[in-house]
């Protein structure tokens, strides 16, 4: 019996003696707050203090905490309520799964500095990793604790700095897909392959059943439905479960269902595998074996975009540059491995866990399982990071496939390396193409041909082939254009999407380019962008006539800085700036993809937002209700939110695509708009009245008059409420025809990002001193929650320019991976544009995507500007940025 | 006998090593990573013996095996330790370096070990405990190849000892890595100097992360040594540096960036240590 002191309270547990401390606090003592990101002290997830000094739980055994005091993120402190408040304000938390962490090791650091500097909080906290915030408000926060409140949600709703309103539970230990489930929960573990790719015979399985805690084991023999499935449903070709071959090194082939507290040894698991050659690259595999039999030269797809005649605009340009490109398989390193549980509520089947996509979760895993729709409930936990990967279903239907087949509920954590060999990745690019311009520095023309490494599966690629080459071009006007992008398989890492689907590869090709050939026209590099900046009445290369056209105003926001950066590079060895922009269209490709919002009034007087946008971190759960109560006209204060969660709130459709914002806050608007009309029109009142709602007393006051109307007296209506309104909105696109000519979006977002940095010429090693980032919002409904997105989106940025590399075998852990860290983040000063788009709500565009394209470009095009030096490849890691130094000179 | 034991004193520690089997455990920021949701087999814990803990100086420095990163840091040492403090900052983050110590670092034995190259070029030595008695090893000649030491069967690091002599001198330590926190070396560098008269007294250079093992570049302390403050950098031979070190290819950098690097690192350390 071990016996310490744990948030002020004495505890014993009996547990083994060097039981991680963090599974003792987990699991015996059910505190989840403390949160498990990789069990190897890489990313500080788990951090606790043991007698005021942060240890990670996950490394400490419980025996070395007899007698000493232990504090977790359950406990109170003055020092630990200051810091809450503080990140609440800062917008410090995002998903909240580096949240408890941060917030220990904060405590830690103000016991001994009350008052820290920057610079002291950047380095106290740096053995903690976030993927989220990028860093900067966390240190804001920290240096800020103590000094005053967050802005009150009663006020007027659109533009307003509310703290999120999912914010407290974020900042006392929010509550993931692996800290619920029910009591007796099976655990479940899953058999991958260790290969590539590999034939495999399994055992017999009769002496493993009789293993200590062994349960059931469960193959692809036992999935009662259509074992294949896709994001994109013609696509189905990813089994849940994998017959012989593995078409990939960590993919599922068994799964094991253990006991609770059974050891959960999968060693002696029966299987014998036949490695077979892998395809690795997608030039071998265009002309090797098939992966998938109807899929010829393993092409799983190729998008082009076709406008005008390129090649002879090319042929008659001033000026023309060509070269390549190249990017890495990047891995979205969330802080929290899939997790999730499910039991069954009488005929239903309920799957709790995390994830970007609950109606695309019910409608594969149903498949999957062989069930109707209806018998499927998908509840999302509050999601440790996404950035698309958690669209894809991952444990759904491993969880529903055992509760359905053993009547009992389970549970499934996935371990780091799990969720690093066996989900999505950002699929690696090789780019070639040309790019023209006119004497005058107008561009004239572009080729471009992109391969795309899709790795076993289809997931996301055909979204990747589409999106490049309708992006390629970049926000500029582009007369001529050529422009295909094509997805490979190969026996890699399923290729998904991430944060951009390929138009930040993209992105890095163009921009790179443009800084060339802007040198080439003797152009300055901003000025070259601001004169082939897309503008209202122009065509996309898709042929698109735009409007509310914000690159322009977003590169001009930049000249000033522009200025006195480059004027402060001078001079200075390896000091450089360099600029990129982006442009992103909201929503699917070409494709409908409706939200729909419903909001109540209930008989008790409460407003409840049925809000299914997933909130994954950027926000919408406090940007959907800012709509909502701007459109409604009552304060976001009094609203409560349900969901999401399929059988509550009506779909809103996934989080990806930048689409919340837009299509979920243009329904969450017609939804309030609708119930305002209908509260109007019961109170006689005209469009300019004001609501006020005391207890059941909605007031509505026009001019000198008042009407009261008491929701207590009124019948419920057919969703049970005193008054509702639900309303669906999907963006208004058209079909691409051959040549990818159509309306593929109903409004884009614009930005443009600069960066000073400096390269020590002598090792390679690039130094970040500031970005400065001008994005168009549109209209910014919560100002802080924009900044949080554009300073994730640079720490992403950051990562896919300088280190971040995913080699399957190689990289499968959080030390090897390396993603930004509290240093590697410089200030960011973030402008916000509002050139307000008329389909947008209140004229809001999409922002969380968008903020990640023009970082690694920018970053490249001031290296070069530093040092000559052109890099072809990324990410630019010391050695490659070493050698491309050496080419230079 | 137990799975586990954490003794308080040094001899039953001692005791418990000659079971055959027992792995000795302090911060346990090396065992836990790959290992299930506790140790498995024998773990003999050694945070519960006061006498590994803590630095005491005259003559010399001891520093018991099991203090950690966090105590070397915040300690009162002489600018000849600095490389050491340096480099405990940069051990993994805070959390590590208030579990993570400096016995467990070196009996881990891994090329880029972090404490390796400032204690290579303090002359420091390992003091090794056996039911057989202590003896006291050379750092270098107790690291051998990636994991593995001069460790017998049975054997406990109860201390790092650093002699008088390597006290004096300025110090300094630098990292390379892909990133500012919580990396594993590309290449790193520890260098010690004694001025005397604005010339070089005493030159240690160690680099770490470039060869199995971290090593001391004696032909550039040679090079070094006698060397006026204002030619430091002319007396480092890159093909000197070269010639000593055996690095590899692997996802951090290539081989032949690890030369470069090393040299360059070698000259800003040894500048570093000289102010």
């Amino acid at each position: 019996m071990i016996a310490f002191i744990l948030n002020g309270k004495p505890v014993t547990c009996d547990a083994p003696a060097t039981e991680r401390l963090s599974e003792v606090l987990r699991e015996r003592l059910g505190l989840t707050g403390t949160k498990v990101g990789c069990d190897a002290g890489d990313c500080g997830a788990c951090t606790v203090l043991i007698d005021g000094a942060s240890v990670c739980a996950c490394l400490t055994p419980v025996a070395q905490v007899t007698a000493r005091h232990v504090q977790t993120i359950e406990a109170d402190s003055p020092d630990l309520t200051r810091l809450r408040a503080a990140f609440l304000r800062h917008g410090a938390a995002q998903c909240g799964i580096c949240t408890p962490g941060m917030l220990m090791t904060a405590a830690e650091l103000l016991a001994q500095n009350p008052t820290p500097t920057a610079v002291e909080v950047e380095t106290a906290l740096g053995g903690l990793l976030c993927r989220c915030t990028g860093y900067r408000k966390i240190i804001s926060a920290v240096c800020d604790a103590g000094q005053g409140d967050s802005a009150p949600c009663d006020g007027p709703a659109i533009g307003q700095r509310l703290a999120r309103l999912d914010g407290a539970a974020k900042v006392a230990g929010d509550s993931f897909g692996a800290d619920e489930w029910p009591e007796g929960a099976l655990i479940l573990k899953a058999i991958r392959s260790p290969h590539p790719h590999a034939d495999f015979t399994l055992g017999d399985l009769t002496d493993f059943h009789k293993s200590p805690g062994v349960a059931r084991v469960f193959t692809a023999a036992d999935i009662p439905g259509r074992n294949a499935f896709s994001v994109i449903p013609p696509f189905a070709d990813q089994p849940a479960i994998a017959t012989s071959p593995a078409r990939f090194r960590g993919e599922c082939v068994a799964l094991v269902a253990f006991e609770p507290g059974a050891d959960l040894d999968t060693t002696t698991f029966p299987i014998q595998w036949t490695p077979l050659p892998a395809l690795t690259t997608p030039e071998e595999a265009e002309t090797g074996p098939l992966i998938h039999p109807n899929r010829p030269g393993n092409r799983l797809i190729e998008g082009r975009v076709c406008k005008g005649d390129a090649a002879t605009a090319l042929a008659h340009s001033a000026h023309v540059v060509e070269g390549r490109m190249e990017t890495a398989f990047v891995e979205h390193a969330y802080i929290e491995p899939e997790a999730g549980a499910a039991w069954m509520d009488g005929d239903t089947l309920v799957i709790r866990a995390c994830t970007q996509a609950p109606g695309m979760d019910r409608e594969d895993t149903a498949l999957i399982l062989g069930l109707p729709q209806s018998r499927v409930r998908i509840i999302p936990s509050a999601v440790g990071g996404g950035f698309g990967s958690k669209l894809d279903i991952s444990l759904q239907p491993l969880l529903g496939l055992v509760t359905l087949l053993t009547g009992r509920p389970s549970r499934m954590v996935y371990s780091r390396s799990e969720s690093m060999t066996s989900t999505t990745k950002r699929h690696p690019a090789e780019m070639t193409g040309r790019i023209g311009c006119d004497a005058n520095g107008r561009i004239t023309g572009v080729e471009f041909e992109g391969r795309f490494n899709t790795g076993a599966y289809s997931s996301w690629g055909p979204t990747v082939a589409n999106r490049v080459p309708v992006h390629v071009s970049g926000p500029y006007l582009t007369p001529h254009i050529t422009a295909k992008a094509r997805a490979i398989h190969t026996h890699g890492p399923v290729s998904g999407a991430f944060r951009g689907f390929g138009v930040p590869q993209g992105a890095l090709w163009q921009e790179t380019h443009y800084d060339r050939l802007a040198d080439k026209a003797g152009i300055d590099r901003l000025e070259f962008r601001i004169l082939n900046a897309l503008r209202d009445g122009d065509a996309s290369a898709t042929g698109q006539v735009l409007q509310a056209t914000g690159i322009g105003p977003c590169l001009e926001a930049l000249r000033p800085h522009w200025a006195r950066a480059v004027a402060e590079a001078k001079g200075k060895p390896g000091r450089g700036v360099g600029v990129a922009s982006c442009w992103y269209g909201c929503g699917n490709t070409a494709l409908p993809n409706p939200s729909t919002i419903r909001i109540g009034l209930s008989a008790q007087g409460e407003v409840v937002l049925h809000q299914g946008a997933t909130d994954i971190g950027q926000g919408s759960n406090t940007v959907i209700p800012q709509i909502a109560a701007e459109a409604l006209g009552l304060p976001v204060s009094q609203f409560r939110l349900i969901g999401p969660d399929t059988a509550l709130t009506p779909d809103a459709g996934k989080t990806s695509a930048s689409r919340q914002t837009f299509v979920t806050g243009r329904a969450a608007k017609a939804a309030a708009e609708s119930l305002r009309q209908t509260i109007l029109r019961l109170a006689n009142a005209g469009q300019g009245a004001t609501l006020s709602l005391a207890k059941t007393i909605l007031a509505v006051r026009d001019g000198n008059t008042l009407r009261q109307i008491d929701l207590a007296t009124l019948p419920a209506d057919a969703f049970g409420y005193a008054l509702s309104a639900e309303e669906t909105y999907d963006p208004p696109t058209s079909a691409l025809d051959a040549n990818g000519q159509g309306k593929p979006y109903a409004l884009y977002g614009y930005g443009a990002q600069m960066v000073e940095l400096e390269v020590d010429t002598a090792l390679g090693t690039v130094r970040l001193l500031k970005f400065t980032a001008a994005h168009d919002v549109g209209r910014a409904i919560n100002p802080t929650l924009a900044e949080g997105q554009i300073e994730g989106g640079i720490a992403q940025g950051i990562g896919l320019a300088l280190m971040e590399e995913y080699i399957p075998g190689r990289t499968e852990n959080l030390h090897d991976y390396l993603i930004p860290t509290f240093g590697d983040v410089p200030p960011i000063y973030s402008l916000l544009i509002e050139v307000p788009d008329p389909e947008g709500p209140f004229g809001a565009k999409g922002l969380g995507e968008h903020v990640l394209i023009p970082t690694a470009p920018a970053i490249l095009n001031a290296i070069r500007h530093a040092t000559g030096a052109e890099l072809t490849r990324v990410p630019a890691l010391p050695h490659r940025v070493l050698a491309a130094l050496e080419g230079s000179r | 006998m137990q799975d586990y034991v954490r003794p308080d004193s040094l001899s039953e520690a001692v005791a418990v090593m000659a079971v055959s089997g027992f792995r000795p455990l302090a911060g346990g920021t090396d065992l836990y990573p790959g290992a299930g949701t506790s140790l498995s087999g024998q773990i003999l814990d050694l945070t519960a013996i006061a006498g590994l803990r803590g630095i005491s100086q005259g003559p010399g420095l001891r520093i018991g095996a099991a203090t950690t990163w966090s105590a070397i840091a915040r300690a009162a040492l002489p600018p000849a330790c600095h490389a050491l403090q340096q480099a405990a900052r940069q051990v993994g983050g805070r959390q590590i370096q208030n579990a993570g110590t400096i016995g467990g670092n070196l009996c881990n034995a891994s090329p880029a070990a972090d404490g390796v190259p400032p204690l290579l070029a303090l002359d420091a030595e390992v003091e090794l405990a056996s039911k057989a008695g202590v003896r006291i090893v050379a750092l270098s000649a107790f690291l051998l190849g990636p994991r593995r030491t001069a460790l017998r069967p049975g054997e406990l690091m109860t201390a790092v000892l650093i002699p008088e002599a390597a006290l004096s001198g300025g110090s300094a330590f630098l990292k390379l890595g892909a990133r500012t926190h919580l990396v594993i070396s590309i290449a790193m560098v520890a260098a010690r100097l004694v001025i005397d008269a604005d010339r070089v007294a005493v030159a240690a250079v160690a680099v770490g992360s470039c060869s199995g093992v971290a090593q001391r570049l004696t032909l550039v302390e040679r090079a070094l040594t006698g060397a006026p403050l204002s030619d430091l950098a002319g007396r480092i031979d890159p093909n000197v540096i070269a010639a000593c070190l055996s690095p590899i290819d692997d996802i951090r950098a290539s081989a032949n960036y690890r030369v470069t690097a090393a040299t360059e690192l070698v000259s800003r350390a040894v500048l570093g240590a000289a102010r």
